[in-house]
């Protein structure tokens, strides 16, 4: 077998692959300069009285979970509709909020819990989807562009999340409710990450039995075609955003069980960024259309890298979006047809050259 | 035969007013009823003339960056990158007045300078390598806000006497003032910000409604094929339009640095969804090609009045409004969605 490298070159994972070894190469660099480890793992006893396994690459897998059952629904929705949701970051804060108040019963220090939190997490399913199904409505029936439909709940989500609780802060007072975003007892690795697997085997398994991923592509390559083989471009898109509402109230719980309480104007800030983030990292077109939903998780992750990377070198958190939308706008620019046509004629143009030399 | 000349008579008149009028004309009625309405019901100020104009001179920043978003999405662009900037813009000259101890005139070149950077950059992205303005938009709004925090994490108040001077200024405004309470006649005033607005509101409508660059911009937003084959510089006018929607951010940084007096992060966050709205509301379409800068000054006036009726009637929790902001954004889009198909079949 030939080794092509323009073939290999194409492929969609070259992006993600790229990142990762630039990624591993300036922490390779900056531990050697400052005589830190970076790929080391250790065992530690936490909190809890658990040993379990800590290091940098754990916060990755831990931290980058969340990001990747975004990334699921936000994939799905950048394919059907050839935009994405802004809201995300504010319907977890709504997703999250409706959990606490139907946990703790409107109390702001319960003693115990007023439901199971089986319950919590379905209300909060519920509430994820119903915020779906508006964006959805709002895309699908009234064709409003998606970004500026989901701009209404971008606004709005974090000032309902706080109305829901009436603006306290409620507690959780059952420690089993903080196993979701920590540890099992007895588990050394991060719930989440089992959290992320069960969403992501799902997910293939709906891509793999049902014509859904077919029907979303050929959403997004063609609407009106698609409608004229018979399939519902309405009901495609909508289904699109109800799964996005799902992933944001599992995400959600994960959110809220970290901290056992909720921030409304904190809670999963900026995260809209990195969910398109990690869809365009996946080497995944923003327009719409095909997509490869094992590039976008293997971009969650990416970003949480890029992220845990960035704290190392001492960045402010609230100055990381300024580093972040720099390499967002260097993938889009990349990944641009005018500079991708201006790329192969370049090269098109040496091949040529080196014949006439030849 | 009678009923199918009234159906076509009543299809005429709602066909005959292009687009962008019958918008505007919806935007202007709201507005005066809304008000109307709030003088009947709430009195008390808004039977002032002053509480007109102190909508007028808190939101002077945001008629600037509505009517920059309101030319881009006439061209049929978006950007979501105002707020950011005007927050960048603000924290900046702060900075620049307060620290390095640099003058007032030199605060208003950073700020030109930003507006500028933005425009040059995004408009370039958008116009000539054909990515989405959306994301384009997006990376700048975090990229300007993780910037403030870079140029100065804490808020802080300026003390520069210049620079107070001319916040301090007030231009009177004759025969519109009131007598208090105590028998002292008080005048109606307006900030300089309030000038600058208007005159570039005039100014830009001017340029909208009668110059060939003017005319570009609805040709490129209705159809940009068609837009091509008539000779219009589809790129350049595209570029231009996102040049001079983040200048006018820039510009209305200042504006907003000059009501404020202070540099902080979380300075006009959520601007963006405001100018949004304000242009939506004043008749602008999401789909481009459609829309008016006097719309959009209604528009604001509209969201503003909004805001002071919910606030006045003792609803002034914060997320009240966020809340009313987006739910009147969506009342709007959702006409506009239900008027426009309506429009189209009438056509048919």
């Amino acid at each position: 077998m030939k080794f092509d490298i323009k073939k290999l070159l194409s492929n969609q994972l070259v992006i993600p692959f790229a990142a990762i070894i630039i990624l591993c190469l300036v922490n390779l660099g900056y531990d050697i300069v400052k005589d830190a480890s970076f790929f080391s793992i250790e065992v530690v006893t936490n909190n809890s009285g658990n040993s379990v396994f800590s290091g940098p690459l754990i916060t990755i897998l831990d931290y980058g979970s969340e990001l990747a059952i975004l990334a699921i629904g936000m994939t799905l929705v950048t394919a059907a509709s050839g935009g994405q949701d802004i809201s995300v970051g504010a319907t977890i804060a709504i997703a999250g909020s409706a959990m606490l108040r139907v946990l703790c019963g409107g109390n702001t220090r319960p003693e115990v819990l007023a439901t199971p939190i089986i319950v919590g997490f379905l209300v909060a399913c519920i509430v994820g989807m119903l915020c779906g199904a508006f964006n959805g409505m709002l895309v699908a029936i009234f064709r409003i562009q998606p970004m500026i439909a989901t701009l209404i709940l971008f606004t709005a989500g974090r000032s309902i999340a706080a109305w829901i609780n009436n603006n306290e802060l409620p507690i959780v007072p059952d420690p089993k409710f903080a196993y979701f975003g920590s540890f099992i007892p007895g588990v050394p690795i991060p719930t989440t990450v089992f959290i992320a697997a069960a969403c992501i085997i799902t997910a293939a398994l709906l891509l793999k039995f049902t014509n859904l991923g077919l029907y979303t592509q050929a959403v997004g390559i063609n609407e009106s075609s698609s409608r004229l083989n018979g399939i519902n471009p309405t009901a495609i898109k909508f289904i699109s955003f109800i799964i996005l509402g799902l992933c944001v109230a599992v995400a959600a719980l994960i959110k809220v069980s970290r901290l056992s309480t909720i921030n409304y104007s904190v809670i999963a800030k900026d995260i809209e960024m990195d969910a398109i983030l990690a869809v365009a990292l996946g080497g995944n077109a923003l327009s719409g259309g095909k997509f490869n939903l094992w590039a976008s998780i293997l971009g969650a992750y990416i970003i949480q890298f890029l992220t845990t990377t960035l704290y190392r070198f001492k960045v402010d958190s609230a100055a990381l979006p300024a580093y972040k939308a720099i390499v967002v706008i260097l993938l889009v620019v990349f990944s641009s047809p005018v500079v991708r046509q201006k790329m192969q004629q370049f090269s098109s143009s040496r091949a040529a050259a080196k014949k006439e030399v030849a | 035969m009678a009923a199918e000349t009234a159906e076509k008579k009543k299809a005429s008149i709602f066909t005959r007013v292009s687009d962008t009028n019958l918008l505007l004309a919806i935007t202007i009625v709201i507005f005066f009823a809304m008000y109307i309405g709030a003088v009947v019901i709430q009195g008390g100020g808004f039977t002032k003339p002053q509480m007109f104009f102190n909508i007028l001179n808190s939101n002077a920043a945001l008629i600037i960056t509505s009517v920059g978003m309101s030319i881009v999405m006439i061209s049929g662009g978006i950007d979501i990158s105002v707020g950011g900037v005007v927050a960048l813009v603000s924290m900046s000259c702060a900075v620049h007045l307060d620290m390095k101890g640099g003058s007032v005139f030199g605060s208003m070149l950073i700020a030109l300078g930003i507006g500028l950077a933005f425009g040059l950059v995004q408009g370039f992205l958008v116009a000539y390598l054909d990515i989405q303005p959306f994301i384009v938009s997006l990376a700048g709004m975090f990229f300007a806000r993780g910037m403030t925090t870079i140029v100065n994490t804490a808020p802080f108040n300026v003390a520069n006497e210049e620079f107070k001077n001319l916040m301090n200024t007030r231009i009177i405004i004759p025969g519109m003032g009131y007598t208090n309470r105590k028998g002292i006649y008080i005048d109606a005033y307006v900030e300089p910000g309030v000038i600058v607005a208007i005159v570039l509101v005039i100014v830009l409508f001017a340029v909208l409604r009668w110059t060939k660059l003017g005319r570009g911009f609805y040709a490129v937003g209705g159809n940009k094929q068609s837009a091509l084959m008539l000779g219009v510089n589809v790129k350049r006018t595209r570029f231009l339009s996102h040049l001079i929607c983040s200048t006018l951010a820039g510009i209305a940084g200042y504006v907003y640095f000059l009501h404020v007096g202070s540099g902080s992060a979380s300075h006009a966050m959520g601007m963006e969804m405001n100018a949004i709205a304000s242009s939506i509301i004043g008749g602008t379409l999401l789909s481009g090609g459609v829309g008016n800068i006097i719309g959009t000054l209604f528009g604001v006036l509209s969201l503003s009045t909004i805001q002071n009726i919910v606030s006045n009637a003792g609803l002034d929790q914060a997320w009240w409004t966020g809340i009313t902001i987006a739910s009147m954004l969506c009342i709007f889009l959702v006409i506009q969605s239900i008027v426009m198909t309506q429009k189209k079949r009438a056509l048919k």
